[in-house]
């Protein structure tokens, strides 16, 4: 015990790193210390799901340290190890993160959750009620009715709002291309959520017709949205994995990552981790105690923790 | 015709139009042909960087140290402890700020460990009680300045506390207040280096620019890498951004020391440092204390990126609020930044101006005046906060910290504001916004990307020509040439018409506005607080109603970046304008000149080098602004920007693409600086 306490002492003079200062001597099989670092991203259910996890390994003895972060960036921190998890790797938008961060070693896959995700092209549904576009959710309308969604830069087009390029690179373009809709409607890439956010606000209050990119489980669920129907996904069909690019998005997973040394560091924290599988609905509430009861999100996670412990209990078994 | 050509200018001017005109019809468009397009020889250079990086941070020099966490030696690789142990000391000093104010237990894990701390549950710092931290900073006003800093203050910081933004707020602070000294202190001794030296002159001024001009999301993830996520990240990418104006303002006020007080200063005896300290810097005042109003101004506008990396705060608070469209929330969070901004901005002018009395006797009373005071404040503090306990018996504490979100709010106002200008604007806005775009914006931009890249090249090598000369031409060309290697040509040329566009726009508001407010003390005061707020403000809250008002589009672009650049331009101006002496009005008006006429030919002439300064200043502002722009949706290099942030080869990628857009602003710099000196000699004023 003595001497891993010098070896500690030697190594941190190394490391010299302050805020790493650690006294060693705990029991192999315990969990250590040192705080589990959870990121905070900028979506309700991805913080209250932060806070939650939080009160979890808090009430199995671990210590807890939050941290705000980049969506995108994050899973760089993962990988070095100043970031101990990621709660909420969607597919679609952060799978390239993910993947890459992986690739260059220090992240693993913790697991899966039981909530599916959609990620898709979409339109409100004050924008079906209208009638703007007569035959939608079904791709075949967007043939006849683009007039309905043209912008000032559009160029005469129908405008499809996507996400940044980062998330799907020119996946939306491909896609418009090989539907042969290319000639009626041009994508544009807005700057973040925000600004999907704020085009369906707009064009709510303006009455004009909009096509956005949007997601589920998500806040937009309360207003009505729907997704438009493409041809369904299939293995390959994306012209970046060399298909013909005929196919919509596909039902998508909800993974969560750890840095590699969570589960030596933390092992009981670690399977209590991997254990964790929320469902769309459980999510959707989470969100809902943010955005629709506007709670603050740590109250919102106190609340949902003290209301659900039939759920999160067994996990920490 | 020669003779003719050399003497004139605009002939010069002319005959190149000319030049770039033919050029542009000339040359067809087509990818395989080199003139249209320069192929992309340097493509494989973010690669090169990255792997670099990788190498650096990864691989290079390995080290064995112990993990006592899994109990094992793990190969480290050296660099990468180093830039942790600095890093580790940034966080340290943060935390302890921070714990300061807001208790917790960071420090004491410092010094005892986590386990110590995790057995022992009563080792925790106290957090302070808002009424002693709002009642100490007033006692702090009054020390340095008096009753009406005091006051003011106090209310912001009691602003703050009621508004239940009291701890985000103090992480803010605890953030600032280590990111702004460092900064302050970084860029004094930079400063001072270069007016000592102009070797270190000529290599820091394009340093600075590009600090100052390179997007701050192309080095985030390299901060992010090298440093780790966390305050401390934040706090070294706010302190690259904010050093670069002190830096210049040092130098700039240095140089204006005339002679003869540094003569004055030998004279008296005094040591090289001896001059330094009690003479030159003393001299230099007014702008160096401009530079440290700018420190504080950036570093509060530094908040909400350095969020993005870990800087826990107002900040983050604001982006979560922002996600969810709930503007009345960010306006919120925007006052109170706002507020920390020219709390902090007026205390230290204050402290500057202090005159230390040295003759004064005083009695032990009087001597410690201020610490009895907030001995005092202290003690009530504890008091209420004690008294609060008693009478909130459920719930919070409203005496001794007020939680988060659970004060009084002004949401809903806020909200009503915001709904109450959409909804009476909307529809006027739409119809000018269309014409804009289809007039003006798209026109603009398909000039720009119809220019054959030869033709660019002869433009503006041409106008460094004219302007300074071979040297001038040469160094606009080398900066091009690695832009046009890359393969983003095409996204620099929007990138450029953005600018462009918004700095004319900037440059009449700011000259114009700028010029009037200048007339009247009050009037120049008030401007100079916008200026302040809207600098610190962040831009981040007026995207979202620019963008619900002129939805997805350039304009909404263009008004970021124009709200954002035309502070430097009015800033500038207005100062300018003041610096003007006296005595020179007076001789004016002795010769009869009308207000017309002083304005154009005594006024302008003399501010021009600080004016100058302002049109470089308005360059770097919207070429920084170009991220934020990227937020709303451009296809410009920003967007790019933003999207290195995901790619596996994020640090190569996005360092290179801050390259370019930092590459533009300094071409424009170089034209503008010789423009400037040129003038400045023409007019006898260096």
């Amino acid at each position: 015990m003595k001497l891993s306490k010098n070896k500690s002492v030697r190594a941190m003079m190394i490391a010299g790193c302050v805020s790493l200062l650690t006294a060693t001597g705990v029991a192999k099989a315990a969990d250590s210390t040192q705080p589990i670092v959870i990121p905070i991203h900028n979506w309700s259910s991805q913080i209250v799901m932060a806070y939650v996890l939080g009160g979890m390994f808090e009430k199995m003895g671990s210590n807890v340290e939050y941290v705000p972060a980049d969506s995108q960036a994050v899973y760089e921190s993962i990988r070095n190890g100043d970031v101990t998890i990621s709660h909420e790797v969607w597919q679609s938008t952060f799978g390239k993160s993910f993947y890459n961060a992986m690739e260059k070693g220090g992240v693993i896959d913790a697991g899966t959750h039981s909530a599916t995700t959609l990620e898709e092209m979409g339109v409100p549904n004050w924008v079906i009620e209208q009638n703007l576009c007569p035959g939608l959710p079904n791709w075949e309308a967007l043939k006849d009715c683009h007039a309905n969604f043209t912008t000032p830069d559009s160029d005469g087009k129908g405008r499809w709002l996507e996400g940044p390029q980062s998330w799907h690179g020119d996946l939306m373009p491909e896609r418009l291309e090989a539907l042969g809709l290319a000639d009626k409607w041009t994508v544009k890439f807005a700057g973040g959520a925000d600004a999907l956010w704020t085009e369906l606000a707009s064009a709510k209050k303006e009455g004009r017709g909009t096509i956005v990119f949007n997601w589920t489980p998500n806040f937009t669920d309360a207003d009505g949205f729907t997704f438009i129907e493409f041809p369904p996904y299939e293995e390959g069909c994306r012209i970046a994995d060399g298909g013909d690019g005929k196919c919509g998005s596909p039902k998508g997973w909800l993974k969560k990552a750890a840095n590699y040394k969570f589960p030596k560091t933390h092992p009981a924290a670690y399977t209590a981790f991997s254990k964790v599988s929320f469902s769309t609905q459980q999510i959707g509430e989470m969100a809902a105690l943010v955005d629709t009861d506007k709670m603050d999100h740590k109250d919102a996670a106190a609340k949902w923790l003290a209301d659900n412990e039939s759920v999160w209990m067994p996990w920490t078994k | 015709m020669i003779e003719a050509l050399k003497q004139r200018k605009y002939l010069q001017f002319i005959l190149l139009l000319l030049v770039f005109a033919i050029l542009c019809l000339i040359i067809a468009p087509s990818d395989s042909n080199y003139l249209w397009r320069l192929p992309p020889l340097i493509k494989q250079l973010p690669f090169i960087i990255n792997d670099s990086v990788d190498f650096a941070m990864f691989e290079w020099m390995p080290i064995d140290v112990y993990d006592p966490d899994i109990e094992e030696y793990e190969k480290k690789p050296l660099l990468k402890e180093m830039t942790r142990v600095s890093s580790g000391f940034i966080l340290f000093m943060i935390e302890l700020i921070r714990e300061i104010l807001l208790g917790g237990v960071k420090t004491i894990v410092t010094f005892m460990g986590w386990d110590w701390a995790t057995e022992n549950e009563w080792a925790r710092w106290p957090a302070l009680p808002w009424t002693i931290v709002a009642g100490g900073v007033a006692v702090l006003g009054y020390a340095l300045s008096g009753w009406r800093l005091a006051l003011f203050a106090g209310l912001a910081f009691t602003y703050i506390a009621v508004f239940g933004q009291w701890e985000p707020s103090m992480q803010t602070l605890s953030f600032v207040l280590i990111a702004a000294p460092v900064s302050v202190m970084l860029g004094l001794f930079l400063g001072v280096c270069a007016f000592r030296s102009s070797k270190v002159e000529t290599v820091l001024n394009p340093l600075l620019n590009m600090a100052q001009i390179v997007p701050h999301f192309s080095y985030l993830i390299p901060v992010m890498v090298f440093f780790g996520i966390g305050d401390h990240a934040g706090a070294i990418a706010t302190i690259i951004f904010a050093t670069p104006p002190m830096v210049r303002l040092v130098l700039l006020g240095l140089k204006k020391v005339p002679p003869e007080v540094g003569e004055a200063g030998l004279m008296s005896g005094c040591n090289n440092w001896q001059l330094l300290t009690k003479v030159l810097i003393p001299s230099a005042r007014r702008d160096i204390l401009i530079g440290v109003n700018q420190v504080i101004m950036q570093c509060l506008a530094m908040v909400v990126i350095a969020s993005l990396i870990g800087a826990k705060g107002l900040g983050n608070d604001l982006l979560i609020a922002l996600n969810r469209l709930r503007i009345g929330l960010a306006l919120e969070i925007g006052v109170c930044i706002v507020l920390i901004a020219i709390v902090l901005d007026r205390l230290s002018l204050a402290w500057a101006n202090k005159q230390t009395d040295y003759f004064a006797d005083l009695s032990f009373k009087e001597r410690h005046k201020h610490s009895l005071i907030f001995g005092a404040v202290f003690f009530a503090g504890v008091a209420l906060a004690g008294l609060g306990s008693l009478i909130f018996k459920e719930g919070f504490n409203y005496l001794y910290l007020i939680p988060h979100n659970k004060g009084i709010t002004t949401e809903n106002f806020w909200q009503a504001g915001v709904d109450w200008i959409w909804d009476t604007f909307f529809y006027s806005l739409k119809s000018f916004n269309e014409w804009l775009i289809v007039e003006v914006l798209l026109p603009v931009k398909n000039a720009y990307l119809s220019m054959p890249v030869v033709a660019t090249f002869a433009l503006t090598m041409g106008i460094g020509f004219i302007v300074g000369g071979i040297r001038s031409a040469l160094i606009i060309g080398g900066l091009l040439l690695f832009i046009a290697l890359t393969e983003w040509w095409d996204r620099a040329l929007i990138t450029a018409y953005l600018v462009t566009v918004s700095v004319m726009i900037s440059m009449t508001i700011g000259i114009v506005v700028g010029t009037l407010c200048a007339q009247h003390p009050a009037s120049s005061r008030f401007i100079l607080t916008y200026c302040d707020t809207f600098q610190t403000f962040p831009s981040f809250i007026y995207l979202i109603p620019v963008m619900m008002l002129f939805g997805v589009t350039d304009t909404s672009v263009l008004i970021a970046i124009v709200v954002y650049s035309t502070i430097p331009a009015l800033r500038y101006t207005v100062e300018g304008l003041h610096a003007v002496p006296e005595s020179l009005h007076e001789a004016g008006s002795m010769s009869g000149v009308n207000r017309l006429q002083r304005w154009l030919f005594i006024e302008l002439p003399i501010s021009f080098p600080h004016m100058a300064l302002g049109v470089n200043q308005t360059v770097v502002f919207a070429l920084s602004m170009v991220i934020i722009g990227a937020m709303i949706g451009t296809d410009d290099l920003g967007q790019l920007i933003l999207g290195a942030l995901s790619e596996k080869n994020g640090v190569g990628n996005g360092l290179v693409l801050g390259l370019c857009v930092a590459f533009i602003g300094l071409a424009i710099d170089q034209v503008i600086r010789t423009w400037a000196s040129q003038r400045k000699q023409a007019l006898g004023l260096d």
